[in-house]
């Protein structure tokens, strides 16, 4: 019970991380920058919260650092078509030197942070009460943002556009859908989102600022978190919700095992990643069809019904740059 | 008509656009500095002076130069074949280890020259084999090697941990700072011209430059990396077996990539023991390198060096500054962004049909 709420409280960074990715994705855009992005709305958010004293500023700031870096991924992607990895990597790169120099006055200096804001009355119900309703508002409105993401884009119009942008481009196109301005609003709004998580790190989950930070590499794995979830925002924040967990478990297994040296544990998600997109992906490969075949139509059927179920697949246009004729 | 002129010049001149970026670069990292109250000319004097300030200042650049080369010529190889081996931090900490392994095994009663050698080939086995490990896990397995390759990283980076705090802690104290430091005798040489010491590991970096260089126009396997990087589904059409050149150029861009690894344990200047951290971003500064270079050798060669300067440099700042060192990283990143939008406004300007 405690351990669900724990890991709800650490939740919100990377459940918006993943939201604000798989939304820009969805659309076709890769914006591979969220590492150092992170990184940098982190630093954002604290300074602009400390500065202002104001925690909806703080937020408000990150969010624009994010669009902005969701900007320069498209401007460079759509407008300029340069490689979306090339850019996205270098933005990665720029972004958390840019932190780092940035951030240096604010090292390990006291400020604002979010407040804890039970829900009235849902707070009191018996066990679900201090699991669901006992947090800080960004928990609750990352686990609304789950929902309204999946609701929008699986159950609106415009939702059903977002997934032809990403899909099939053309024949959005063919219906009269302005698919270079639809992704340039998404991967802002996305870009936007992201930002929101790093607010997340530095006013909630990891208050302040310090060099290393503690979250590098965190960025990867929410991209390779997208991978695992489909592309989907349900199936992402189970994702996110599970690295959360790992993370929560490694740090108690620390605290039982004191031998092991402390820089171990915060590495083992990372041979989990690979083990996980091995996971998802492998029921594409090749050698897997054919090792398939040669077994007895019952456990086929079976083990064909698993790999299935794991199995993602992207966006067919993701990357991909559009040029109407 | 002037835009069109102003294209046609950026075609022309590559210069053109490299310059502009250059200077807004420059401009850009000023703007970053007066928002921290520095003095931007002062911090960019100081970057010159920590790079060219002294003769024993520029020898630093050139063994920081080195390991840039090796794994900007490994990278050539994996980005010829349409891959973005960005597991390569993690290929030259494994050299590192690899050869830290060999060094510490035959360090007293062997003929240093020997043992050098052979460190250096473990520390090829060492990056060729996590090389290797994300190609593999790329062709056989679907894993993109972006996210192949970043978990090796963190995974050779928790290595470096434990073995440092573990098996091969000093004796007495086991602490990150890093393993006991070989002795002079297993130090890579140093050839004196005057007053400059130059690093002879920089030879090592630039045949490699040069192999490679010669690999990708004048053999087999080059074409063949080329044509995959063109069009996968061509190149197997015509009967390239993709899954094995794809692996070979993971594994000697790994390769390469190790005996950086190796030249960062070994180099004169250096701290001569294994740490945590011991590639220090040189295989991601060396992907910026590749993208900057564009495939062309000769302009890797330059800017290597130029990035070298900048890292090597901007040590300074926080001693004379109170700034951080990663301003040379903002440098750098935002120039080789800056340059790609150029390289796309080039194009998009340019007249169509030409």
């Amino acid at each position: 019970m405690v351990l669900i709420a724990t890991v709800l409280a650490a939740s919100p960074p990377v459940i918006f991380a993943v939201l604000g990715e798989t939304i820009a994705e969805k659309a076709g855009v890769i914006n591979l920058s969220l590492d150092g992005l992170l990184l940098l709305t982190a630093m954002v958010g604290f300074a602009a919260a400390r500065a202002t004293d104001n925690l909806l500023a703080g937020c408000a700031a990150a969010m624009a650092v994010g669009a902005l870096a969701g900007l320069v991924v498209a401007v460079a992607s759509l407008s300029l078509s340069q490689n979306q990895v090339a850019t996205g990597f270098v933005l990665t790169i720029l972004c958390q030197n840019l932190a780092y120099v940035l951030g240096g006055p604010l090292s390990h200096v006291p400020g604002p942070q979010v407040a804890h804001t039970p829900v009235p009355v849902l707070g009191h119900w018996p066990i679900l009460g201090p699991i669901l309703f006992d947090h800080d508002v960004l928990v609750y409105a990352s686990i609304l943002g789950v929902a309204a993401a999946w609701w929008y884009m699986f159950a609106t119009r415009p939702g059903l556009a977002l997934r032809g942008l990403g899909e099939r481009p053309a024949s959005a196109f063919a219906r009269g859908i302005d698919v270079t301005r639809l992704r340039y609003a998404y991967t802002l709004i996305g870009g936007a989102i992201v930002g929101l998580g790093g607010a997340a790190f530095s006013l909630l989950v990891k208050p302040g600022w310090s060099r290393p930070y503690g979250i590098e590499g965190t960025g990867w794995i929410v991209l390779a978190i997208v991978i695992f979830g489909n592309w989907n925002p349900l199936r992402g924040a189970a994702g996110a919700y599970l690295f959360v967990l790992l993370q929560t478990l490694a740090t108690t297994l620390q605290s039982w095992m004191p031998n092991v040296p402390t820089l171990v544990f915060p590495t083992l998600p990372f041979p989990l990643m690979i083990l996980t997109l091995l996971l998802v992906t492998l029921g594409n490969s090749e050698w897997i069809q054919r090792a398939l075949g040669r077994l007895p139509a019952g456990t086929r059927r079976g083990i064909l019904h698993v790999v299935h179920v794991l199995q993602t697949s992207p966006p067919a246009s993701l990357g991909v740059p559009f040029e109407p004729e | 008509m002037s835009t069109v002129a102003a294209a046609r010049s950026w075609k022309a001149l590559p210069g053109v656009g490299l310059i502009a970026s250059l200077v807004l670069t420059a401009a850009l990292g000023a703007g970053v500095l007066a928002l921290l109250g520095a003095s931007p000319l002062e911090a960019y004097r100081l970057i010159a002076a920590g790079a060219f300030g002294t003769p024993q200042r520029f020898t630093y650049v050139l063994t920081a130069w080195t390991p840039l080369l090796l794994c900007t010529a490994g990278l050539f190889l994996t980005f010829a074949a349409g891959l973005w081996n960005i597991g390569i931090e993690g290929q030259v900490v494994l050299g590192a280890v690899f050869t830290t392994g060999v060094l510490r095994a035959l360090e007293h009663g062997s003929p240093a020259g020997a043992v050098l050698l052979l460190a250096a080939c473990a520390g090829i086995l060492g990056g060729a084999l996590w090389g290797a490990a994300a190609g593999a896990l790329r062709v056989f397995g679907n894993v993109h090697e972006i996210f192949g390759g970043l978990g090796l990283n963190f995974i050779a980076g928790s290595l470096t941990v434990y073995l440092v705090l573990g098996p091969w802690a000093r004796p007495g104290i086991a602490s990150t700072s890093g393993t006991l430091p070989f002795g002079a005798t297993l130090w890579l040489p140093v050839v004196h011209a005057g007053p400059l010491a130059i690093p002879g590991e920089v030879l090592l970096g630039l045949l490699a430059l040069g192999l490679v260089r010669g690999a990708m126009r004048g053999t087999q396997f080059g074409l063949r990396l080329a044509a995959i990087g063109k069009s996968p589904r061509a190149a197997f059409r015509r009967g390239v077996p993709i899954a094995r050149e794809m692996l070979a150029a993971c594994a000697l861009c790994g390769g390469l990539a190790g005996l950086a690894g190796f030249v960062l344990v070994t180099s004169a200047s250096s701290r001569h023991q294994l740490f945590p951290l011991i590639s220090g971003g040189d295989g991601f500064l060396a992907i910026l390198v590749a993208l900057l270079a564009n495939r062309v050798a000769f302009a890797s060669l330059l800017i290597s060096f130029f990035f070298a300067a900048i890292s090597t440099g901007s040590l300074q700042l926080p001693l004379q500054m109170q700034l951080d060192s990663s301003l040379s990283g903002v440098i750098e990143g935002m120039l080789v962004l800056l340059v790609l939008f150029g390289q796309g406004l080039g194009t998009r300007l340019a007249p169509r049909g030409r």
